[in-house]
């Protein structure tokens, strides 16, 4: 348990913030600590925390993507024409070209990092201003409105009423985001491509010479975020009941900020599923608990920016310097048995 | 050939090459495409354009060489701006003296100042990646501006704040005026200063600029608390063009000046990199979309366009020196 704790320490970190914060909120309004409540905060999280296990992966790998949510802007705005033109389509078809498009976007990525050599940020916001400004360009910001029917109706698996007359209800984009999770964390932690690019982000020379493949590595975790874009992009038009360009805009940034609070490092290497789920929780659960509290919604953004500024300049801080001394001897301890380990 | 290549490289330095062939392409190309693009109403345009953008390039270029970067720039600007605005509506909006621009001009530099001294510290101190401490920053300073501004626009300054935005001497706009002596002032902290020569060893070698006696710490404070200054004079020259101050002005510049300054030759992981080539290479820019502009194309398509010219840039960066790098395995 200890070794745990020691190898997730800004995951068991940022829970007991979340537990903090939720008992606080709790008894602050009486409106936060219900299921149906907390089922609210899933469905608003779902689109970005699919975005941001995307995310997690690039990141993990050692890259760095801006691109991704005009990306997710793009593939809904190509699936929702290509549905048009097949004359109607249905979900698998939607996800199916979605998906496809959103890999297609993210290989380009890829294929600029690796192929060109160029560094990930610089590539990235180069593919963030050709997406986006084809988009506009082809579109004239013009929305879509009339989507088919199965696009926008609400797809419920589970729901009940509950005592106190709210409703809980697991839709689809939870269900989808949950799948997404699952799937991303399979693929880290329990397949060797999965440990290929964890010791690529890490050290990418050490993995060249260990024989691995290192334009495979690039391909995979930028195709996989293109993937999870097109799926978010689709969750979101679904969510929404529109498709509008420049809806995602400025998404990335927030996204970014979310997945590094939960644990992800810049450079490559570090990073978990479940962090970069909590990640985008505690953002989530702010702002509703700062709803429920009557906090005016323009405050709202001030105060989760503050957090969040606050959060990434502690977790940055030396641990050892900010926790009391007993707890000290045994993270350098750790830590040295880490380094003998490797 | 090669000898005039040589020369080239040594009147300009090497990292002029790209923004140069790029200045050429895209005046050969429009001069050729569209038949009024070689007017003086063209480069009107550009210059009055230009400097918006070209200061809050200057603002992210001193964090780019210490192997940083300031994503909360626009919004640093706007919030400088706000505070310049709010100065200005206490003295009496419209009727505002001359006095009260001074202490407005003040302000505007003391909150950009502190900004910037807050995110250098947090950096400085903490040892965070730079992209985050500034991401967050961002997010908390966009939510600060809309908190205090409501989402809406201040506006109402008295008319002697006009010519700073529109108005021209001697037939150069003062937007860009302002804009070349901030350049100037660049160039020589950069090239004659212990703070240039500080932060550019920092860009390159951290551990190595700490051994050798710099004050790193400092140094990053210093050089975000200036990025910050740079930002308000952004956020003055906005607020006149404008004649309003909002807090997302210029949001789509954010990405847009990184852009810039990379095309312009700075090394992304820093310590290299001169304030020239980022000039040329901002004119270029402003050239391209103003050319498409003429020739019926929106603002969108320039933004896809100057991130084609970035991928080729930076293509051909990688392709020329692996070139090389296989002429010389052969020699």
């Amino acid at each position: 348990m200890r070794r745990l704790m020691l190898g997730h320490t800004t995951e068991f970190t940022l829970f007991a913030v979340m537990i903090v914060l939720c008992v606080a909120l709790s008894f602050a309004t009486d409106r936060f600590f219900t299921i149906s409540n907390a089922f609210d905060v899933l469905n608003v999280s779902a689109v970005n925390i699919i975005f941001a296990v995307g995310l997690l992966v690039v990141l993990i790998s050692g890259g760095i993507d801006i691109s991704f949510a005009v990306a997710a802007s793009v593939v809904q705005y190509v699936t929702a024409l290509a549905i048009a033109y097949l004359g109607g389509g249905n979900w698998a078809e939607g996800f199916i070209i979605a998906g496809a498009v959103g890999i297609g976007l993210g290989l380009i990525n890829a294929a600029l990092v690796y192929k060109l050599q160029i560094i990930s940020i610089v590539a990235t916001i180069s593919t963030f201003n050709i997406f986006f400004g084809l988009l506009m360009f082809f579109t004239k910001g013009v929305s879509i409105y009339d989507l088919p029917e199965w696009l926008t109706t609400r797809v419920v698996f589970y729901e009940r009423e509950m005592s106190d007359g709210s409703w809980l209800e697991l839709t689809l984009p939870v269900v989808v985001m949950i799948l997404c999770c699952i799937a991303t964390w399979f693929m880290m932690s329990r397949t060797t491509i999965g440990r290929q690019l964890y010791a690529f982000g890490d050290n990418p020379e050490g993995a060249r010479r260990f024989g691995i493949n290192i334009g495979a590595m690039h391909y995979i975790s930028f195709g996989w975020l293109g993937l999870m874009a097109g799926i978010g992009g689709l969750m979101q038009a679904h969510y929404a009941e529109e498709v509008v360009p420049n809806a995602l805009y400025g998404r990335e940034l927030d996204v970014l900020a979310a997945t590094v609070l939960g644990g992800a490092r810049l450079g490559g290497g570090k990073g978990s599923v479940i962090g970069c789920v909590l990640g985008v929780l505690m953002v989530s659960i702010t702002q509703n608990g700062l709803n429920l509290m009557g906090v005016s919604p323009f405050a709202f953004k001030m105060i989760v920016g503050a957090i969040i500024l606050i959060a990434i300049t502690l977790s940055s801080a030396r641990i050892d310097k900010l926790l009391p001394f007993f707890a000290k001897g045994k993270i350098e301890k750790g830590q040295a048995q880490k380094r003998e380990a490797h | 050939m090669s000898s005039l290549i040589q020369k080239f490289n040594k009147t300009f330095g090497a990292d002029m090459a790209g923004p140069v062939i790029a200045f050429v392409v895209v005046m050969v190309i429009f001069g050729l495409g569209a038949d009024n693009f070689l007017s003086l109403g063209t480069f009107g345009s550009v210059a009055f354009q230009l400097p918006e953008l070209g200061l809050l390039t200057l603002a992210m270029l001193l964090p780019l060489l210490t192997g940083g970067i300031n994503l909360s720039v626009t919004f640093t600007a706007n919030l400088s701006g706000l505070a310049a605005a709010s100065v200005l509506q206490a003295f009496g909006g419209v009727d505002a003296s001359g006095g009260a621009f001074v202490i407005a001009v003040a302000a505007a530099v003391a909150t950009g100042a502190a900004a910037g001294l807050m995110t250098g510290a947090a950096i400085a101190y903490t040892r965070a990646h730079p992209i985050l401490v500034t991401l967050s920053m961002m997010i908390f300073l966009r939510g600060l501006g809309e908190f205090l501004t409501r989402g809406g626009d201040v506006s109402g300054f008295p008319s002697y704040m006009e010519p700073i935005g529109h108005g021209s001497i001697l037939g150069l706009p003062i937007p860009l005026l302002i804009f070349i002596a901030c350049v100037g002032i660049w160039q020589v902290l950069l090239t004659r200063s212990k703070l240039g020569f500080g932060l550019l060893m920092i860009g390159s070698n951290v551990e190595a600029g700490q051994y050798s006696g710099l004050n790193t710490r400092r140094i990053i404070m210093l050089v975000y608390t200036l990025s910050g200054v740079m930002c308000a004079i952004a956020g003055i020259i906005m607020l006149a063009r404008f004649n309003s101050v909002r807090i997302g002005h210029g949001e789509s510049y954010l990405l847009i000046t990184v852009l810039a300054a990379f095309l312009g030759g700075i090394n992304p992981f820093g310590g290299f990199g001169r304030v020239l080539p980022v000039f040329v290479a901002l004119v270029v820019l402003q050239l391209l979309s103003s050319g498409l502009n003429l020739m019926g194309a929106n603002q969108h398509l320039a933004t896809a366009l100057w991130g084609v010219l970035m991928i080729v840039v930076m293509a051909a960066r990688t392709i020329v020196s692996s070139y090389f790098a296989s002429r010389r395995k052969k020699i």
